[in-house]
């Protein structure tokens, strides 16, 4: 259907008659000046909805659209270099990419939308139809009503609609703006919202309609921010579970305080680092690069964890205090080391395309991607530690020295090297949080420091040993602080948090979940 | 190369280090004479140390410049570099340890303003110099400082200009976003002074502040879409401190907010920043600044060979105050051609009027204000990390350190 | 808990000791008197070492709080850095208020960072504190009280070791990101700086230098003294077996809660004193002095110079900052490296410091 009305358009351009064609080079020429005639000449093209357009207006907006010293303008393509206006192919030698601005891109989206409603690719439309919602011009509204006729697919029937709706909001006739605010009304969204009052100040006589209109939309508005909130709490509490979790074994489960665990989460995000650099430039395996880095980043934490505890940690067991000061000077070491060896700056970690940019939930709730991904990584994560503990041997024989380490070791269980790998096994949860860590903080070598604090509350809010307090404290923390924000501004909820936290744990010093029986000591 | 303040020990450790950073073979013969020394006063550790150490190694890329164009005053010129660590106390300490044991003739230091409010004291009672390379809030003017990076009026408020034009979008709604520190706070002050005499009123001003480092952006960043969401053209100018910016600008990218419909212009964002971080969602979005790695200009070019040479890695970037540590150090160098002394006295009086053909492409004048008069550039962020100029100011502009739009500054003490 | 009371020393030895440490005192107290020799003369002191030294005296004082605390009463507190901090902040407020209409803006009452920030009037924390008695009060009182509700909190739920170690922390951490905020009236990252005087006397005189030098000098040795007197007394005692076996010492009768809290409330005010001793001579005070890392820094001297033993975390304080001034100057890239191993030494090879290690050797 779409094709169809595909080939009717190309078929109409082809028979166009000789002064539109001059229309598209005279518009085009424009291309090649200041950032005024570059956003005039985009406007007049996608005005002229002549199809030649599309792929010069593509190029600009993409920087492939290049420029001889004599203005004459090429396009750069995978398949070699053509020249714009007659699409022969062409030399780019001397040829500089034409540059551009907010102001031009701003017009080049509008003229690209409308271009590409009439696409027969579904998400080039659907990309359009969103252009054509944000530049919005009454001009569009013919346009877009004959697309929606002919769209079949919902999705894009939908945001079609919207944009007609706004189109229609500024368009010249009451009753046309009438039926625009009625479809705004329903949208549900902020931009709507802006839409609204922005017609409203533009024309006060729609004035009690848009009123109307508002007070329906601000109670859908209200709804989807207190999700939105309940969502950034979450998000925010997997962080800390994330960064807590390896805490909640080394000194939950083995009681060491190891003030180097923000340095192994440290190493998880260099680690995520090193991976990326080496996947680069090899294409099959560069979008593999992150689900890579995590057992990357378990191990080298791993490895690093095993030699502290080896090396270090063991000769101080029974003294927690001396661990903690121990500890802080590794910390220290390994953070200079760091930055000795990859730079002070912070590093470059890509994201994947499918960890960037908002996912729409179902109701119309947008969140983000990549903070999504770290919600479902710690869970996995949090899943992945308890069955390592309830069900491997491993995890039998580390409960068993928990729990009475001499009767462990009478039963042939080889202590030391229990506590070796538990340690390891503490500290490499703490490097996977570092991958996540990575994609959505700096990676630089005071990236860990930021975060032991926080775990330490986390682990002993949730109460020490359990990993389900973890799990709860987290996500609990991490909604109270988001639930505060708002009020009290970042810092102070932070602050508040802390106190609280501080309140909390003279009450009740075990924790949300007490430990109990004699392990519990 | 960098001169022990105790040579022997740092000779014993460089011998443990072995080779890996032994001085270069071949230097140009000097006389008999005393070196000049160069203090360097930047933090090589602690959370400053993302920025700060690319200026050390400005510092030194200049002495060994100058060295190779056979020292100054015929005599060789040293580096004495420390590292305050991030401490501020310490920053005061070790510029009087600097001053007095190690008896420099000049110092080139400081990132943050509050290392500069407590190295001042210092350096006014022992009559030092220093020169401070980064942008700053002004209210401030000391005869032992030479300040080579902006004040408000040189990146500030020509941004806020551009954004209202018609270049920028006509933003008619600003959200001030800052960290929470003194450069953000007066800069944003000034700033809504300017938009208050620009008609814009407070309701569509937005001011909000968050701690150093801060890396959750997502309640602010859809605040920010709300107070968007009022029928008029919003942007946002960021006074976010180095670190806080990645995590700000991949919010920013994920929660959608492109710079067609909020663009975000960021007055402590350069290339080094941005060389962390993925740039393609951020294309479009503003920096301002005096000096961008993109100028065209014969002393650019050579200003980023030196560096990438000196660095050995081609890809590293210059930014604005690497740049404006150069200016400075090349401005110091000729003072004391002209003055035919170290003397500090002689020194700042050689000083005033003092130009350099600065890698922005202009010719920086220093005055009598202790600052320099400075071009104001607006870039837009490409998706390689670096910047394209969208406007830039035909000439210099001086610097204006009393800000006109502080209304307390009327009563100020001519100092 | 391995640390063990200061045993009695062979008396040689302490003797030894003893004579050592009056000859540091008299060494110390002799350095702004070389300072005043003309430059050139063999035995000067510059500025730069008279001045660094008054701040490693305010370092030993914090040590000797921090000592008193964990050494004798097994009290680790990872938040010592905020009592000090926050007896630096009165006598900064104090310091402020004196400069009065020199400030830039000329305001009579405000200081700058208020002016500019556009406050019109002092806010009510800030009355009294252009008296001098009353910020010095404040130095102790403020962390006195902060120590004794902490403190309260904490002992009264038995919360010890480790436990503590963490609310300390996460207490100067919360100190600090709230002196952050420039909202609350205290400067924000910036602080107190550009002092002018005390007490009639210009800050950056000669003979200003050296009466604070003396002060500082003779709080350490009262300390020392206040300290010492403590640990030998039948408090100290109880101090000794609470740290070594706290619920024998409960079931005997006495209250454990009250001793505790007594010695943790007096630390916090020994170091708020450091602090306010310390500000002088630095010429700032600002959040920073929170962060949670002074704090811990400050307990590794102690553990470095000896725990449980006074003199040593004096020497403690002195060695390591001594240490930290020489290495980030002679190899301002491999300090940490330093510092760091140096920790681990001692915490792994001298469990009783440097001050184990001399007594190992000489008995």
């Amino acid at each position: 259907m779409t094709r169809a009305l595909f080939l009717i358009v190309l078929l109409l351009a082809a028979s166009l008659p000789a002064h539109a064609q001059d229309a598209f080079l005279d518009a085009l020429a424009g291309l090649a000046g200041g950032f005024t005639q570059q956003a005039e000449a985009a406007e007049r093209l996608g005005a002229g909805g002549d199809p030649r357009a599309l792929p010069v207006l593509r190029a600009l907006a993409d920087g492939r659209l290049l420029k001889r010293p004599d203005n004459t303008l090429l396009i750069r393509a995978d398949a070699g270099v053509t020249e714009a206006a007659t699409g022969a192919a062409a030399d780019a030698a001397g040829a500089e990419p034409v540059r551009i601005n907010n102001r031009v891109r701003v017009a080049l989206r509008g003229a690209i939308g409308r271009l590409a409603l009439v696409s027969p690719d579904a998400a080039e439309r659907a990309a359009a139809a969103e252009a054509v919602y944000r530049t919005r011009s009454a001009e569009n509204i013919p346009l877009l009503e004959a697309a929606l006729a002919r769209e079949s697919v919902p999705r894009i029937r939908d945001q079609m609609a919207l944009a007609l709706a706004a189109s229609r909001l500024v368009a010249a006739d009451a009753t046309v703006q009438r039926q625009g605010i009625a479809a705004l009304a329903g949208a549900g969204t902020e931009g709507a919202r802006a839409l609204l009052l922005e017609a409203r100040n533009a024309t006060p006589a729609l004035g009690p309609e848009i009123d109307a209109a508002l007070v329906s939309l601000d109670r859908v508005i209200a709804v989807k921010r207190a999700a939105e909130t309940l969502y950034q709490g979450l998000s925010l509490g997997s962080v800390l579970l994330l960064a807590a979790l390896g805490l909640a074994v080394t000194f939950g489960v083995m009681g060491v305080i190891n003030m180097a665990h923000g340095e192994f989460v440290m190493l998880g995000a260099y680690a995520t680092v090193v991976v990326q650099d080496a996947c680069r430039g090899i294409p099959w395996l560069e979008p593999w690069s992150l689900p890579l880095a995590v057992p990357a980043a378990f191990l080298v934490a791993g490895l690093a964890g095993a030699m502290l505890e080896r090396g270090l940690i063991r000769h101080l067991y029974g003294r927690p205090l001396e661990t903690l000061l121990m500890t802080f000077g590794v910390g220290m070491i390994l953070q200079q080391a760091v930055r000795l060896a990859f730079g002070a700056q912070n590093r470059e970690v890509i994201s994947p395309a499918w960890m960037m940019g908002t996912l729409e939930l179902p109701g119309g709730l947008m969140v983000t991607q990549n903070r999504l991904w770290v919600i479902v990584f710690s869970l996995v994560v949090l899943g992945l530690t308890i069955a390592a503990i309830r069900f491997t041997r491993f995890g039998l024989e580390m409960r068993a020295v928990t729990q009475n380490r001499r009767i462990a070791a009478t039963m042939g269980i080889r202590t030391g090297r229990v506590d070796a790998l538990t340690f390891a096994f503490g500290s490499g949860i703490a490097g996977m949080a570092g991958v996540a860590l990575s994609q959505i903080d700096n990676v630089s070598p005071n990236l860990g420091t930021g975060y032991i604090i926080d775990s330490f509350m986390v682990v002993v809010f949730g109460g020490v040993g359990s990993l389900a307090g973890t799990l709860v404290g987290a996500l609990s923390l991490g909604v109270v602080n988001k639930l505060l924000e708002p009020y009290a501004g970042a810092v102070l909820a932070k602050v508040a948090v802390l106190v609280g936290l501080m309140l909390f744990i003279q009450r009740k010093p075990r924790g949300l979940f007490p430990q109990k029986g004699r392990a519990a000591g | 190369m960098t001169k022990p303040l105790v040579p022997f020990s740092r000779r014993a450790l460089m011998a443990g280090l072995g080779g890996a950073l032994a001085m270069p073979a071949i230097r140009p013969a000097f006389g008999q004479a005393a070196p000049i020394k160069v203090g360097v006063l930047h933090s090589l550790s602690g959370t400053m140390a993302i920025s700060e150490t690319a200026l050390r190694d400005t510092v030194l890329m200049m002495v060994e410049w100058i060295n190779g164009r056979g020292g100054l005053l015929g005599r060789r010129v040293e580096a004495a570099v420390v590292d305050p660590a991030s401490n501020w106390p310490l920053f005061a300490e070790k510029a009087r340890e600097l001053l007095q044991v190690a008896k420099v003739d000049v110092t080139f230091g400081c990132w943050t303003s509050v290392s500069r409010k407590s190295v001042l004291p210092v350096f006014e009672e022992l009559n030092g110099l220093l020169f401070y390379p980064v942008q700053y809030e002004g209210e401030e003017q000391s005869r032992s400082i030479f300040y080579t990076g902006a004040a408000p009026n040189q990146q500030a408020i020509p941004a806020v200009e551009y954004l209202m034009g018609k270049d920028g979008g006509e933003a008619k709604r600003i959200a001030l976003l800052g960290t929470d520190y003194v450069y953000p706070r007066t800069t944003n002050r000034i700033l809504r002074g300017y938009l208050n005499s620009k008609g814009i009123t407070d309701a569509d001003i937005m001011e909000e502040y968050t701690p150093f480092g801060h890396s959750d952006w997502q309640g602010i960043v859809s605040r920010v879409k709300t107070f968007a969401a009022q029928g008029k053209k919003t942007a946002i100018v960021s006074t976010i401190n180095g670190d806080a910016n990645v995590p700000f600008y991949r919010e920013l990218g994920n929660q959608g907010i492109k710079a067609e419909d909020i663009p975000c212009v960021a007055f402590s964002v350069g290339e080094e920043e941005l060389a962390g971080i993925d740039a393609r969602p951020l294309v479009g979005h503003l920096a301002a600044w005096n000096y961008f790695m993109s100028v065209q200009a014969p002393a650019n070019t050579e200003f980023k060979n030196t560096w990438q040479a000196y660095i050995k890695n081609p890809r590293r970037v210059t930014n604005d105050p690497m740049e404006a540590t150069l200016v400075g150090f090349k401005m110091w160098a000729q003072a004391v051609a002209q003055a035919n002394s170290t003397a500090v006295d002689a020194v700042r009086e050689a000083m005033y009027g003092q130009k350099v053909d600065a890698p922005c492409g202009y010719s920086l004048e220093m005055h009598r204000n202790h600052h320099l008069a400075k071009p104001v550039m607006i870039g837009e962020i490409q998706a390689d990390g670096q910047f394209s100029i969208v406007s830039r100011t035909p000439t210099t502009i001086v610097a204006e350190n009393w800000s006109p739009f502080i209304p307390e500054n009327a009563n100020r003490r001519r100092g | 808990m391995s640390a063990t009371i200061a045993t009695p020393t062979p008396s040689r030895l302490r003797l030894g000791l003893r004579a050592a440490t009056i000859a540091v005192i008299l060494l110390l107290a002799l350095m702004p008197v070389l300072n005043r020799l003309p430059a050139d003369h063999a035995l000067h002191i510059s500025d730069f070492v008279v001045s660094i030294t008054g701040k490693w005296i305010c370092y030993a004082i914090l040590a000797l709080a921090i000592d008193l605390a964990w050494g004798y009463a097994g009290l680790l507190s990872l938040g010592h850095g905020a009592f000090f901090a926050l007896g630096g902040y009165a006598i900064g407020m104090h310091l402020m208020r004196l400069i009065g209409p020199r400030g830039v803006y000329g305001h009579p009452v405000l200081p700058d960072f208020m002016v500019f920030l556009g406050y019109t009037d002092l806010p009510i924390f800030w009355w009294g504190f252009q008296s001098f008695p009353y910020a010095l009060f404040m130095a102790l009182f403020v962390p006195g009280v902060l120590a004794g509700v902490v403190g309260f909190l904490a002992f009264r739920s038995r919360i010890t070791g480790v436990y503590f170690s963490i609310i300390t922390q996460a207490m100067t951490y919360a100190l600090m990101l709230a002196f952050f905020r420039n909202d609350m009236g205290f400067g924000g990252n910036n602080g107190f700086t550009d002092f002018k005087e005390l007490l009639g006397m210009p800050l950056n005189a000669g003979g200003t230098r050296a009466a604070l030098f003396y002060a500082s000098l003779a709080t350490l040795v009262g300390t020392y003294f206040l300290c010492a007197w403590i640990t030998r007394s039948k408090l100290g005692r109880v101090l000794i077996a609470v740290r070594d076996a706290e619920s024998r010492v409960r079931f005997l009768g006495y209250s454990v809660t009250q001793a505790k809290l007594f010695v943790f409330v007096l630390s916090a005010m020994i170091s708020g004193l450091a602090g306010a001793l310390y500000v002088p001579q630095v010429g700032i005070i600002n959040p920073g002095e929170f962060s949670p890392g002074n704090s811990i820094e400050a307990v590794i001297w102690v553990a470095v110079g000896g725990r449980g033993t006074l003199i040593g975390a004096a020497l403690g304080a002195f060695s390591v900052n001594a240490m930290k001034t020489w290495l980030t100057t002679i190899a301002p890239d491999l300090w940490l490296f330093a510092l760091g191993g140096l920790f681990v030494a001692v915490t792994l090879l001298l469990p009783k410091g440097l001050l184990g290690l001399l007594r190992g050797r000489r008995s």
